[in-house]
């Protein structure tokens, strides 16, 4: 394991605690994210409804706390699927070479030549309100960057001196990835999981803002600041609610991500 | 210079074709028989028969296999034949010519001034280290974790509720241009201000410029002259990173404020599942960035020739 920095911890512990706050509100509380009370609707924070209520009179801590664990639900799913993805193909497509190599880079030509949320925005087109599909659309843009990463990084290890000397003792292929080619990835990885994290959040909130992610009457933190944006006079605490969660959650992401700002690109 | 060209040439190519191919399964996964839906625009929902169908499938081909509809519908793609939009009936070409201009409009001066304010920022804080430096560190860390509609949203609240000095969204007066272009220029200021400040202060330590500076040169002479060139190339490569946050910003912006340009057209379209308008506007947006790239690409090549950037 590595060792961590003093920021990546405060990350680290303000995500988890996030997490297990969020999940704890949505186990105990006694409202559900769809139980409308149209009688008090816009309702400042009280006793009964900690955070207040919103426009059809929905417990807003209950919303809040069930949109964060449906963030942090999909971000761990494209993280996971996509790094798996894009550096297992990446290592094997340095190591190989040829043919592979080739066809790779007409993938990764393709995928590039539009930007992330366009592409997601299409797919999002085709089966619009499936997490599902938003999943498999951001998923399909993440890999790319962590494939770019770990193909380079396994380029220049493949041609060191200490690599190949352990091929010529006769060391599997699985042996020389876990002394040589793994342990010069693992920090990098770590840094692209936390933007890509943080990149995952944002897409879905983003999709949700402009209505064609999730749908009504789920909650999630995008769709909950379009919902609440007509009231921004009225109630503006409201509305600050879903965005502060957006920015805290990515915030600890990037702290998570350590200093290393350009490693996203 | 010229593998430059090819290389945005060619990738201009893959946009068309992505998004042709994937608007083109979007039009095949549509529930229902196309031609009936097509007969009932076009004679009204209760004159729908199937002869009436079946005259509109001989008509327009519909009975063909998918690869010949696929072929015809990349056919039509390169020669600009995008059709009618099927919620206004107008021809997409003339509502994505329109909205484009807007769009254009909005990202290159939020591209200015991100850049003003990144260069100024960076540059500042790099000369000024210790307590000014750190503001802006942090300052830059909080715009980071926002993404830009919600910077837009707070820019909103400030100048709506608090201090009602600008239009919140619309389109007109350049008074409308304020806000967008500043919730866009700040979200992408803070990250650039880094790269800027982080470039100044490996210039400044150099060899080469210490030196002009021990030969005789004032501050500001060895800035000007050995500074601002070596600076500048990193930082409009970063912007030419920085584009695809541009592009994707432009459609949450766009919809917020309610900018009529491609971002805004594209959400609403895929909203009204309107099937040639996100195909034009998809295109339209991977049309601007390709073009944005390569200005940025060209931009690099005149200031440093060596071809490093290549």
């Amino acid at each position: 394991m590595i060792a961590l920095k003093t920021n990546q911890k405060i990350g680290m512990t303000l995500l988890l605690g996030l997490l297990l706050v969020a999940s704890c509100i949505v186990q105990w509380s006694p409202y559900h994210i769809a139980d409308q009370d149209l009688s008090g609707r816009l309702l400042a924070p009280n006793g009964e409804h900690w955070l207040g209520t919103d426009h059809f009179g929905r417990d807003m801590l209950t919303r809040l706390a069930s949109a964060i664990q449906l963030s942090f639900v999909l971000s761990f799913f494209c993280v996971l699927t996509s790094a798996t993805l894009g550096v297992s193909l990446g290592v094997i497509t340095a190591w190989k070479g040829g043919r592979m190599a080739q066809g790779m880079d007409v993938i990764v030509n393709i995928l590039l030549a539009l930007p992330g949320l366009v592409l997601v925005l299409l797919f999002a087109a085709i089966v619009p309100g499936s997490l599902l599909v938003l999943y498999l659309a951001i998923t399909l843009t993440q890999w790319v960057e962590y494939f770019r990463v770990s193909r380079a990084i396994t380029n220049t290890i493949i041609n060191s001196p200490a690599r190949q000397l352990s091929q010529m003792m006769g060391f599997g292929p699985w042996y020389q990835f876990r002394r040589h080619i793994w342990p010069e990835l693992t920090h990098s990885i770590l840094t692209l999981a936390s933007f890509g994290g943080a990149n995952a959040i944002l897409t879905m909130a983003s999709l949700g803002f402009v209505y064609v992610g999730i749908q009504p009457p789920m909650a999630e933190l995008g769709l909950m600041s379009v919902e609440l944006f007509p009231y921004y006079a009225q109630a503006p605490w409201i509305l600050v609610q879903p965005l502060i969660a957006i920015a805290t959650l990515v915030f600890g992401f990037h702290l998570l991500a350590g200093n290393k700002h350009d490693a996203a690109h | 210079m010229w593998t430059l060209i090819k290389h945005r040439i060619f990738q201009l190519i893959l946009v068309v074709w992505g998004v042709g191919t994937l608007t083109f399964v979007l039009m095949r996964s549509l529930p229902g028989d196309m031609a009936y839906r097509i007969a009932a625009s076009r004679y009204g929902q209760d004159s729908v028969d199937s002869a009436a169908a079946e005259l509109v499938r001989q008509e327009l081909g519909l009975d063909a296999s998918w690869w010949q509809s696929y072929a015809q519908w990349l056919t039509d793609l390169v020669q600009f034949n995008l059709g009618k939009s099927l919620v206004s009936g107008l021809p997409v070409i003339e509502t994505v010519q329109h909205q484009l201009g807007h769009s254009v409009l909005l990202a290159f001066t939020s591209v200015l001034l991100a850049s003003l304010i990144a260069i100024f920022v960076g540059v500042l804080s790099a000369f000024r280290q210790g307590t000014l430096d750190h503001g802006f560190l942090w300052l830059s860390t909080l715009l980071r974790s926002m993404p830009v509609f919600v910077i837009g949203l707070m820019l909103i609240l400030i100048f709506s509720v608090a201090w009602p000095i600008l239009p919140v969204a619309g389109f007109g007066t350049w008074q409308h241009l304020v806000l967008p272009t500043l919730a866009l220029a700040l979200s992408l200021a803070a990250v650039s201000n880094r790269v800027v400040r982080n470039n100044t202060l490996r210039i400044i330590r150099a060899p080469f410029y210490q030196f002009a500076a021990i030969k005789g040169l004032s501050t500001r002479q060895t800035f000007v002259q050995h500074g601002i060139r070596n600076i500048s190339v990193p930082v409009i490569a970063f912007i030419g990173i920085q584009l695809v946050t541009v592009i994707e910003g432009i459609v949450m912006i766009e919809s917020l404020f309610s900018w009529p340009g491609i971002g805004h057209g594209l959400a609403h379209a895929i909203f009204a599942r309107d099937i040639p308008v996100i195909q034009g506007c998809a295109l339209m947006m991977g049309i601007l960035f390709v073009l944005l790239n390569t200005c940025v690409d060209l931009l690099c090549h005149w200031i440093d020739p060596r071809g490093a950037h290549a």
